[in-house]
């Protein structure tokens, strides 16, 4: 290696050099505001339209030179949307559906997550693998015989058929297994050796400690129930018992064509608002489920 | 091409808003780095070797002072435009391209009239892989080496583009310690055959002393001692340097001066010529021990560890700072541990007398 | 080691779940294979006690039907549309977001703000901004009265208005706004997961970039990517499986009809055809179908698998 080439920029001027680099990442980082301001302007827009058309009166949104920013503000239109497409019913309908299957769930999860992470049998890795293998199906291909079965049931058009069928999700089992595998082992030893019996230890020790991932688990599930469509349309779609993504969809059929779309809107801000309430509280733990698993709801 | 610090200043804004106090990591260092040498920055950790290192690399910009490659001022400038080569202490070395590759990469950022051949980048990717000795293992992704290999390959990808200066940051401590020893000639050779102005971070004062030309001692963000290793060693500039300076460290005693004969404890062990009486601090470096039955260093043995040429001899005495006092002594001689006493003169030029509050050496003094 | 005590006990707690995957996964899989293969099985006619012929019949007829042809042709078409651009879109926002520490947060929080949507919900709200209100050649007595905000748009920059989803509107229109919003809904998973892999590579890599004066193209193509070759990977695979399972976001946007008013079913999706099989009481027909979609994604799986283990560099 010679030392000849060294000089390479000794001929340079240093200054210049000095200017033009500033310049350079004065620039590229103004493009790249320029860019994620202009993306998260694209990302933002259908909110931003849904919650001012909702407010429009209709005379508003039909011009021909849309307003960025309602005239009259008709808050009209959200009383019109919760009695045209009953939203009151409908929202206690999914809440119901919604609290009892996450609780239900819940507890299935937890003790099938145990016996997977700290209980002996025969056959437990075989299991365990044989579930996970049920994760590459399509839920298409299980709903074709549970929509006879739930049939032959006689459950149709029952809260029991929004709820039973998805108890047991294979994949909140793994994330609390998981979960369960990292707590130190000598904790159960030392409970074992105080004498804890196994069903004590589960739910003093291990389910507190994995609390976030309980969190997480209840939030998916929560927002599943509240965004599940084609199910309860194909078992439960009667008044007593539909859900709301189903009622706002019958509501207003026509998506095309001269729709009242500031009441449509409103019925889906209202719609919307809970979601939005959870992401603005709970965003970490949806955040920390969702890396996880590439699932929505 | 010689390196000038000026001044150099880096504070980091405090991390902890509340208490809103800064860290000064290196705090007005002024420095010239000769030509074609090889400098160790020596400090614990935490002493702001590795912010200069990252400032004269130009990763970090200096909060004030300015910094010259020959005659220019690079202070501004950036990383990429000051000709330099980085290796990094985890070596950095890219997973998915090969040894190859990761050598050839900085070539091929080469641009306009720098530009190159695909046959001058290759040959010019097997010199350096010669260099440093790895050719045989050009297709080899990085995880299919050893460590010592992996920090070979992280200095060959320095050095292809011709730096004009090689910044190497802890380059041994990833290292197990027969590798470390071997590298650490390795580095030394090559700086020497490409001349390439060189300089090093490191905490190890051993791996310093052994290869640079000259070492720079630091402390929080202060320089203690700029030197050729032999010289800092022969005469530290204070105390933290004469401590942080050989193995096994210096021992260190409270001591006082009386009538120009300096006493430890109740012996009067140095004549001291010229020095008024005071209180100070003394300094013996262990090999600073002659064993002599009247001798007027009194210590009480409590171990003797034979390390084959040498022996050293554990033991106690009452002025002493630290808990034990090591000696090291010809193993020629035989010394009883269960002897109640060990007694040695002292050869004076291994003898260095700190003031107590300064901590500045105040003998020998200033040559 | 494993006494009968502790064997008998882990079935306990296994139970629950046990009996209702019997039921609703374990049942299924083998009951949809047995229909399949049961020459035009149909539910209601099984209650009824007719017996059904072991064929590959449903297939056959499944495979030779036009309107599953479309559907599969939807769906590759939505496919092969929203996943590399998706793909690429949240490449580069999470880039961006990653080299930038003002408003990061902030931004981030937003670009994750689809997530949290419902489908049928936001859905309605794209068809709002598609839509046209009145005949869009106005041949009838009707009249513009608003051409949707995306039109005004198109024509505030001096384009030509289009027929996006309504009466008359092109195949390629309708196929656009699907892709705007699939791509939209898909955004905020693939952002997540791509900025958290580039908040784990090494900033060290890019430090040695800086020095060796490497540009920032590539950086981006040599070193950002193939680090983060593994996450993408994921990403492209759950985002295939997600796509061939297509059908809520078409509901969103064109209803239940599936299309334009003038052309229902024109964007039914592979799922959709399976419902529609299933509540004209053809099981076997849905389930042929169900089973090929099930082939489809797993034979996609493993091809991605394999590009992604000669490109996946570590």
């Amino acid at each position: 290696m010679s030392r000849e080439t060294n000089g390479t920029m000794h001929a340079r001027n240093v200054q210049r050099l000095t200017a033009a680099q500033r310049i350079g990442k004065a620039l590229s980082l103004s493009g790249t505001y320029l860019f994620l301001l202009l993306m998260a302007l694209i990302v933002l827009f259908p909110f931003y339209w849904m919650l001012i058309s909702s407010l429009k009166t209709l005379e508003e949104y039909r011009l021909s030179t849309p307003t960025f920013w309602p005239r009259m503000i008709m808050l009209s239109n959200y009383l019109d949307a919760f009695t045209t497409a009953s939203l009151g019913r409908l929202f206690l309908n999914t809440m119901y559906v919604g609290l009892v299957s996450t609780l239900l769930s819940l507890v299935i999860t937890i003790l099938t997550a145990f016996a997977f992470a700290r209980l002996e049998f025969r056959g437990k890795e075989t299991l365990f693998a044989l579930l996970l293998a049920t994760m590459m199906i399509p839920g298409e291909l299980f709903t074709i015989t549970n929509y006879s079965t739930v049939t032959n049931l006689g459950w149709i058009n029952t809260y029991t058929v929004l709820i039973v069928p998805f108890l047991v999700s294979v994949f909140y089992i793994y994330l609390l297994r998981q979960n369960f595998l990292q707590i130190p082992n000598e904790l159960y030893l030392a409970a074992k050796v105080d004498g804890t019996s196994d069903w004590k230890y589960l739910w003093k020790v291990m389910v507190p400690l994995s609390l976030p991932t309980l969190i997480s688990i209840t939030i998916l599930k929560m927002m599943g129930a509240w965004n599940s469509y084609i199910w309860p349309r194909l078992v439960a779609n009667d008044e007593a018992h539909r859900m709301i993504t189903n009622g706002l969809r019958n509501a207003f059929t026509e998506t095309t064509g001269d729709v009242n779309y500031p009441v449509q809107m409103a019925a889906v801000a209202l719609v919307s608002a809970p979601l939005f309430l959870v992401f603005v509280f709970l965003r970490k733990y949806i955040m920390s489920g969702v890396s996880r698993s590439g699932i929505k709801g | 091409m010689k390196i000038v610090l000026e001044n150099l200043t880096k504070v980091f804004p405090s991390r902890n808003k509340k208490t809103g106090e800064e860290v000064v990591a290196v705090n007005n260092f002024t420095f010239t780095i000769p030509d074609g040498k090889l400098i160790g920055l020596l400090g614990p950790s935490g002493c702001g070797k590795s912010t200069t290192l990252y400032m004269i690399s130009g990763l970090q910009k200096p909060t004030s002072g300015k910094i010259y490659f020959g005659e220019d001022d690079v202070t501004e400038l950036s990383t990429e435009n000051r000709g330099i080569g980085l290796v990094f202490q985890n070596y950095a070395l890219y997973p998915h391209m090969t040894v190859k590759q990761n050598i050839l990469f900085p070539l091929q950022n080469l641009k306009g009239q720098d530009k190159m051949s695909k046959d001058a980048m290759l040959e010019r990717a097997y010199e350096a892989a010669r260099l440093v000795q790895i050719e045989e293992l050009m297709d080899r992704k990085p995880s299919e080496l050893s460590g010592g290999q992996q920090q070979r390959v992280a200095i060959a990808r320095a050095l292809v583009k011709m730096p004009r200066v090689l910044l190497l940051d802890e380059p041994l401590s990833n290292l197990d310690a027969r590798l470390r020893l071997q590298t650490r000639e390795e580095i030394r050779r090559i700086q020497k055959e490409t001349g390439i102005t060189t300089v090093f971070v490191t905490h190890d004062q051993e791996e310093a002393m052994s290869i640079s030309d000259l070492i720079v001692v630091m402390k929080k963000g202060v320089v203690q001692q700029i030197g050729k290793p032999q010289e800092v060693y022969d005469s530290p500039a204070n105390l933290f340097v004469a401590k942080f300076l050989g193995t096994p460290p210096i021992n260190v005693f409270e001591g006082r001066v009386r009538g120009e004969k300096l006493f430890i404890g109740s012996d009067g062990v140095l004549d001291v010529k010229g020095v008024p009486d005071r209180d100070v601090i003394v300094g013996i470096r262990p090999e600073g021990f002659v064993l002599d039955e009247n001798g007027p260093m009194r210590c009480k043995p409590s171990n003797v560890e034979v390390m084959g040429r040498d022996v050293s001899v554990v033991s106690t005495h009452e002025a002493s700072l630290n808990p034990q006092v090591r000696s090291i002594i010809n193993a020629d001689h035989r010394v009883d541990a269960s002897a109640g006493e060990v007694r040695y003169t002292l050869k004076p030029h291994k003898v260095f007398l700190f003031d107590k509050d300064t901590e500045e050496r105040i003998l020998p003094e200033e040559a | 080691m494993v006494d009968s005590k502790q064997q008998w006990k882990a079935w306990l707690y296994l139970a629950p779940a046990l009996v209702l995957l019997m039921v609703f996964t374990v049942w299924p899989i083998v009951n949809t294979v047995r229909m399949a293969f049961l020459e035009n099985y149909s539910g209601l006619k099984a209650a009824g006690g007719a017996v059904f012929q072991f064929g590959l019949g449903n297939f056959q007829k499944v495979i030779g039907y036009r309107r599953f042809v479309s559907c599969l042709k939807n769906t590759v078409l939505l496919c092969l549309l929203t996943v590399p651009i998706s793909t690429i879109l949240a490449l580069l926002i999470a880039v961006a977001l990653n080299s930038i520490k003002p408003l990061q947060k902030a931004l981030q929080t937003i670009f994750f703000l689809p997530y949290v949507t419902n489908s049928i919900a936001i859905g309605m709200v794209f068809a709002a901004m598609f839509n046209i209100v009145g005949s869009f050649y106005g041949t009838q007595n009707e009249i513009i009265v608003t051409a949707g905000i995306v039109n005004n748009v198109i024509q505030f920059f001096g384009g030509k208005p289009i027929n996006w989803i309504n009466y008359g509107s092109t195949y390629e229109a309708n196929l656009l706004v699907m892709t705007v919003y699939i791509v939209w809904n898909a955004l905020p998973f693939k952002i997540l997961v791509l900025l958290g892999g580039l908040q784990s590579i090494n900033k060290q890599y890019y430090d040695a970039a800086k020095v060796d004066g490497t540009s920032r193209r590539r950086i981006f193509t040599r070193i950002t990517v193939p680090l983060l070759s593994p996450m993408l990977a994921y990403v492209v695979i759950t985002g295939f499986i997600g796509g061939f399972k297509e059908y809520t976001s078409i509901v969103g946007i064109f209803g239940e009809k599936m299309g334009p008013p003038d052309d229902a079913g024109r964007l039914n999706t592979m799922v959709g055809f399976i419902y529609d099989a299933l509540s004209t009481n053809s099981q076997g027909r849905a389930s042929a179908a169900a089973l090929i979609l099930f082939a489809i994604i797993l034979v996609v799986t493993m091809i991605n698998m394999q590009v992604s283990k000669k490109r996946v560099h570590y």
